[in-house]
């Protein structure tokens, strides 16, 4: 049944998940339309694994409703998972077989026949740049590999919607940019993206749209650009004292900055020019022992939002 | 859906290919020596002391073999249920890779339970070889041993797949061998006929499955099989067997799609 190209890929009102007395997924809406790239960022514990495991039919509601490319998850599982692909947030990749064969018996799971797993298996390898480890077991491979070989593993059935947990944690710099790039690429081909994440850079790479994520509810949403522009100035300037002075420097800030955090480490002055304020700063004869002046960022829409930090 | 099920299939025979040099010449030896010790070594003591014949009309070894058959079909049951089962849900987590596709929880464990009772006949059919080669199969009957020592098998491998999704690590499968599958070897009759337990413990060994499967295999291996007990060893073993995948099911529903 192919469906309306209108109508969202994913239409969630209310959505609920409970484990006993906790609930991890508390009442949220939300909506992700065809070929876009959708987001849940929050930190640990905020609910996003739950609710996409809602999402992947894998896990059943505790309330609210839930449509997937138009159908029911109760009762259309089988159907919807055929044409979704999913990245967990921990691999389940068999380590003790080869990269291709993990590919292979993937593709079996979907019934596809042989010939068909084994045409596409050359070209996910080579889009996941797995072809030369294609014989390899699994085991060895770094875990940027594996998340690469998760990923194409995914895309096997040649999903319409591809979900993604967590895609990069756990990776240096470098993986994470190359899958990136491979992510973007598959935007690109039209796959629509929904990911979670508690890096915010990550967020504002991908994503086209994004909910921000807390203690199991929806805290903000729009794209990244909306949500700074609501939510927080449009520099921050980052001071850095000696140890434990910096609750008692704050107050002699006052009247620089829109808005003041104080964390451990450093303040946080929300201000529309940084410049301006570190001289001010100066003015008053403070002298940090650094000072930065950066662009805000969703990290600071989230401790805007919630009072703490995304990543801890 | 059948085919899904033979989709999860698939995947324990394809990983299978790794290993199974090793288990099918495990397969091969186990019996061998098992038969050569207990079968030869110790039977020729019990022939010469006049009781082999009373047990069976080829001796001690002929009584023996069928039961390890049997005893044999319990113990590979008990290995695929456990540790394999863990494995698929938190160690290779392959359960979970199953379910992000079109497969669902009954296929994962219809597929899984199909796959042991691959093993069960592969493994009891290389034991009655053996057994042939030892001169322990006098009937033609002992063919009809070999669904018999897989049914067995299963009486044992969904009960204990079931018990094996509740777990949350494998420190009960050692007192699962320890407490349950190594007393049932040594005292359901694989070894000496149950009489002579004392008598209260006698219907302790009636209840096991592992009696059953005894009796049964070893009813068929020597044709003296009649309808009555064996039909009730067939229906006793079959209600275990159905029995441990109701609650296997169960336990998969639980543990997988929570
Ligand atoms: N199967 C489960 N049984 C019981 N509680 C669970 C289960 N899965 C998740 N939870 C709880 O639900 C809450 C939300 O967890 P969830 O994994 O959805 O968060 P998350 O945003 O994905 O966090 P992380 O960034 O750590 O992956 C947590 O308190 C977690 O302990
Ligand atoms: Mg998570």
């Amino acid at each position: 049944m192919p469906s309306d190209p209108a109508e969202p890929l994913i239409w969630a009102r209310g959505l609920c998940k409970r484990f006993g007395d906790l609930v991890a997924v508390d009442g949220i809406d939300f909506e992700v339309g065809r070929g876009e790239a959708f987001g849940f960022l929050g930190p640990n514990g905020a609910g996003k694994s739950s609710a996409m495991r809602m999402v992947a039919c894998l896990s059943p509601l505790s309330g609210g409703s839930l449509r997937i490319l138009g159908l029911d998850p109760a009762r259309d599982g089988v159907r919807i998972r055929s044409r979704l692909g999913l990245v967990p947030q921990d691999d389940t990749l068999d380590l003790e077989l080869t990269v291709r064969e993990n590919l292979y018996i993937y593709g079996r799971y979907f019934d596809l026949p042989r010939k068909v797993i084994r045409e596409r298996a050359d070209q996910l390898l080579a889009f996941a740049q797995l072809t030369e480890r294609a014989d390899d077991k699994v085991e060895p491979l770094s875990g940027g590999m594996k998340r690469r070989l998760t990923i194409a593993r995914a895309l096997i059935n040649e999903p319409e919607l591809l979900l993604l947990d967590e895609p990069t944690t756990g990776l240096d710099p470098q993986a994470r940019h190359l899958l990136w790039d491979r992510l973007w690429r598959l935007k690109q081909q039209g796959v629509t993206l929904v990911l979670t994440t508690h890096y915010m850079d990550e967020a504002e790479q991908l994503c086209d749209r994004l909910v921000v994520m807390d203690k199991g509810r929806i805290a903000a949403e729009g794209t990244p650009r909306q949500l700074i522009e609501q939510w927080s100035t449009k520099e921050v300037l980052e001071l850095r004292f000696g140890p434990g002075e910096h609750e008692a420097l704050a107050a002699k800030l006052g009247g620089l900055a829109e808005r003041i955090e104080v964390l451990p480490d450093r303040l946080l002055l929300y201000v529309e020019d940084g410049d301006e304020a570190l001289a001010g700063t100066h003015r008053r004869g403070l002298r940090p022992d650094s000072a930065l002046v950066r662009r805000s960022t969703l990290e600071d829409v989230f401790l805007r939002l919630t009072g703490r930090r995304l990543v801890d | 859906m059948a085919s899904a099920a033979l989709r999860s299939l698939e995947y324990w025979a394809y990983q299978y290919r790794r290993t199974w040099r090793g288990t099918i010449a495990s397969s091969f030896l186990s019996p061998v020596l098992y038969m050569a010790a207990m079968g030869l070594g110790l039977g020729s003591l019990v022939d010469r002391s006049g009781h082999g014949a009373s047990l069976a009309g080829g001796g001690y070894l002929a009584f023996l073999a069928p039961g390890l058959l049997a005893a044999t079909a319990m113990q590979t049951a008990a290995t695929e249920a456990t540790w394999p089962v863990m494995g698929a849900i938190k160690w290779v987590r392959t359960y979970h890779a199953m379910l992000a596709t079109p497969l669902r929880v009954v296929d994962v464990l219809a597929g899984h339970l199909a796959w042991m009772a691959l093993r069960l006949l592969l493994v009891s059919a290389i034991f009655l070889g053996v057994m042939a080669a030892f001169g322990t199969t006098p009937s033609p009957w002992a063919l009809a041993a070999l669904p018999a020592a897989a049914l067995t098998g299963m009486a044992f491998a969904a009960p204990i797949t079931a018990f094996a999704a509740t777990r949350e690590n494998d420190a009960g499968f050692s007192a699962l061998f320890r407490f349950g599958i190594i007393p049932m070897f040594l005292f359901s009759g694989t070894f000496f006929p149950i009489g002579q337990l004392p008598a209260p413990l006698r219907p302790v060994a009636w209840v096991t499955p592992l009696w059953h499967g005894v009796a049964l295999c070893r009813a068929l291996d020597l044709g003296t099989a009649t309808a009555g007990p064996a039909l009730g060893h067939v229906a006793y073993l079959g209600a275990w067997a159905a029995a441990g995948t109701v609650l296997a099911r169960r336990a998969f529903h639980h543990r997988l799609a929570r």
